[in-house]
């Protein structure tokens, strides 16, 4: 018996909607299994890892802290890989627009306006697209794979960071910890109560707030404007793209500075709310994170919000199952890997049905 | 002096051999059609099990063979998902990275810090002994020489036996291949296998050879160098040995400057194969004659055979 595919006649609207919520209980599945093969009983565990993470208003806060870089880096990258520009960068974007934001704390401590905040803000902006542009350059140049250039440069700004904050940049005050001044004042984001004292103390920073801007904007650029349609052209049928006029030369530029800007203001808004410094290891690896949120929220940028808090939930579920079941927060990435299997596993019954054939209909069909 | 030599020579061959692998086995998968950019998580899992493997058994050579399963049995996933669900392999491959990744950081916390169970260089009698040139020709581990004969033998497979026809055929013109009778899907799978196998085997070299010890993201992005020494190699095996011996001596160059004290930034040499990795690609990809007559022209392309 083999399994084989069977092309739908038109692609499944119903399995479009259901893949990604089909590929999240297939992971629950999964990692049910896993835990039991520890010893644990899954359902508990289970329960530890997905459900607690709602059950407070601290750790709802904590969901957007987490949600927030994985949305706003998760929608530029659903758009880009719609028109098939494969930033795979973000995680390199993110920290070199923390990076640059980071210049008016380091230098100039003093300068406290709230001209202060959205300087370092579209500094962040501008060091992400900055950094995204060089993949987008040498793509459009000289044809080169913008995959593994992107991926390079990642480790490239790591290791910036890491000279910055271990020399020029680091505090002199701060007892040799490879780590810059502490922000402060106007040079942080201010939080904010999201929902009625009386319901819970819930604070959010204004990142969550960019966050969601970012990604209506982000619907509205794709589902009402020209410039949304030849993005998805391009991606679904480049020739098409071609004939119909589109530049593919602008759309990879478009597509690489969206991303990028949208990381960069992921990172700089990491540093002046979570972190509050730069210092090595700012991000728990959202960038690449942000790919399978991307994919999760099937490449819209109103899916990829909701995504990011199914992630937001894995990284949070990984904390408390550390503390609670004794089992390591590594156990969060490896479920992050899985669901983005099945996600694209799921997918592909979108525009495919799965048929079982036995020996027996093989035979027939050899025969006519 | 040539003292110091000699260890520089050596320690580059040891650098270039993962390099080597992993590549190499890239090499066939893409020569089938197919881009895994898994590389890295492949290497990863490789390398904990290999680690793992000659911890729990004591032989360096269980590792070598637990490594070389692992990447294949990984390489077994991302083939299902990109030729039997005909998945996108872009997407795919990252997602086997990000899997093997979080794998073997999982798999290996209870190795961090443990002393591994170093691959032994061998010793021939007589010949190892030679000044210089012994310990280099007739003084390296095995897995240094099986690196290199498998680069001879996917020479020889790919443009000197009918074996290597029908993989060619596969990865320039699946629908050609298919109508000839060959089954793409068949062929894609052992190749990427293949693939998954010496990436297994580029990880556990860097956990039982190269420093025996796990430390998790040890392969520090040395997948994706192989998947651009793919392409600067414009897909000929002979080339990735060059490849792979110029990059591990532009790694180990690093490490010898910095040894001797010249006054440049530790994380200025650990970038240098980063960057000069996109240099490479962009002279490469710049020079369209060279990448084009090479490049499968199915690779990335999904197949699914009418019916």
């Amino acid at each position: 018996m083999r399994l084989v595919l069977e092309k739908r006649a038109e692609h499944s609207a119903k399995m479009a909607l259901l893949s990604p919520i089909i590929a999240i209980v297939l992971t629950l599945i999964t990692g049910g299994i896993i835990f039991a093969l520890r010893g644990l009983d899954p359902l508990a565990a289970l329960y530890v890892y997905f459900v607690e993470p709602l059950a407070t208003s601290w750790s709802i806060e904590q969901l957007i802290v987490k949600a927030t870089p994985l949305a706003l880096i998760g929608a530029g990258l659903a758009i880009s890989y719609r028109a098939s520009a494969w930033n795979i960068g973000a995680e390199g974007q993110f920290t070199a627009g923390a990076i640059l934001g980071a210049v008016i704390p380091v230098f100039l401590p003093d300068l406290q306006s709230p001209l202060t905040l959205l300087l370092m803000l579209l500094l962040g902006i501008a060091g992400g697209m900055a950094y995204a542009s060089i993949p987008a350059f040498l793509k459009n140049r000289f044809g080169t794979n913008e995959i593994l250039t992107s991926l390079m440069l990642v480790y490239v700004v790591q290791l910036l960071l890491d000279w910055l904050v271990r020399g020029p940049w680091r505090d002199p005050q701060g007892y040799n910890f490879p780590k810059t001044v502490a922000f402060s004042g106007w040079q942080t984001l201010p939080s904010f109560q999201l929902l009625p004292p009386s319901v819970g103390p819930v604070y959010v920073n204004l990142g969550a707030v960019f966050a969601v801007l970012a990604v209506l904007a982000l619907a509205v650029l794709m589902g009402r404007t020209l410039k949304g349609f030849e993005l998805s052209v391009q991606g679904l049928a480049p020739r098409a793209g071609r004939f119909s006029g589109f530049a593919r030369n602008r759309t990879v530029w478009f597509c690489f500075l969206l991303s990028g800007g949208l990381a960069g203001l992921a990172g700089i808004c990491e540093v002046m709310s979570t972190v509050g410094q730069l210092q090595p290891g700012i991000s728990p690896g959202y960038g690449f994170t942000a790919i399978i949120v991307a994919f999760l929220g099937r490449l819209n940028p109103l899916g990829a919000l909701v995504a990011a808090f199914a992630l937001a939930i894995s990284y949070l579920g990984g904390e408390s199952a550390q503390v609670a079941l004794g089992i390591s927060d590594k156990t969060a990435r490896v479920f992050q890997g899985i669901l983005l299997f099945y996600i694209l596993a799921c997918d592909t019954l979108i525009l495919y049905r799965l048929r079982f054939q036995g020996p027996a209909a093989s035979l027939v069909e050899t025969r006519t | 002096m040539s003292e110091q030599l000699l260890s520089i020579i050596l320690t580059i061959i040891t650098a270039s051999t993962p390099l080597l692998l992993a590549s190499m086995g890239e090499l066939v998968a893409e020569r089938s059609g197919v881009i895994n950019l898994g590389v890295e998580g492949m290497m990863a899992v490789g390398a904990v099990s290999g680690f793992g493997a000659a911890l729990l058994t004591g032989s360096p050579y269980l590792g070598v063979v637990a490594a070389l399963v692992a990447g294949a049995a990984l390489s077994l996933l991302f083939a299902f998902l990109t030729l039997t669900m005909v998945s996108n392999q872009v997407a795919t491959g990252l997602a086997l990275t990000l899997l093997g990744l979080g794998l073997a950081g999982l798999a290996g916390e209870s190795f961090v810090g443990q002393p591994g169970v170093q691959l032994q260089k061998i010793h021939v009698p007589g010949l190892s002994d030679i000044p210089f040139l012994g310990p280099i020709l007739f003084g390296q581990d095995l897995l240094v020489y099986a690196a290199l004969i498998i680069a001879a033998g996917t020479s020889h497979v790919l443009f000197r036996t009918k074996a290597g026809l029908v993989i060619r055929a596969v990865g320039d013109s699946h629908q050609s291949a298919h109508a000839l009778g060959y089954s793409v899907a068949g062929v894609r799978y052992l190749c990427v296998m293949f693939g998954g196998a010496c990436a297994g085997l580029a990880g556990g070299y860097l956990s039982l050879a190269y420093t025996p010890q796990w430390v998790e993201n040890m392969t520090a992005g040395r997948g994706w160098i192989a998947l651009a020494l793919v392409v600067f190699a414009s897909w000929l095996p002979w080339r990735i040995v060059a490849g792979a011996y110029l990059f591990g001596t532009i790694t180990v160059m690093g490490f010898a400057l910095q040894a001797h004290g010249i006054g440049i930034p530790s994380q200025l040499l650990s970038a240098l194969p980063y960057v000069v990795t996109i240099l490479v690609l962009v002279v490469m990809s710049g020079n369209k004659a060279l990448t084009r007559a090479n490049t499968p022209a199915c690779l990335g392309q999904p197949f699914v055979p009418d019916r």
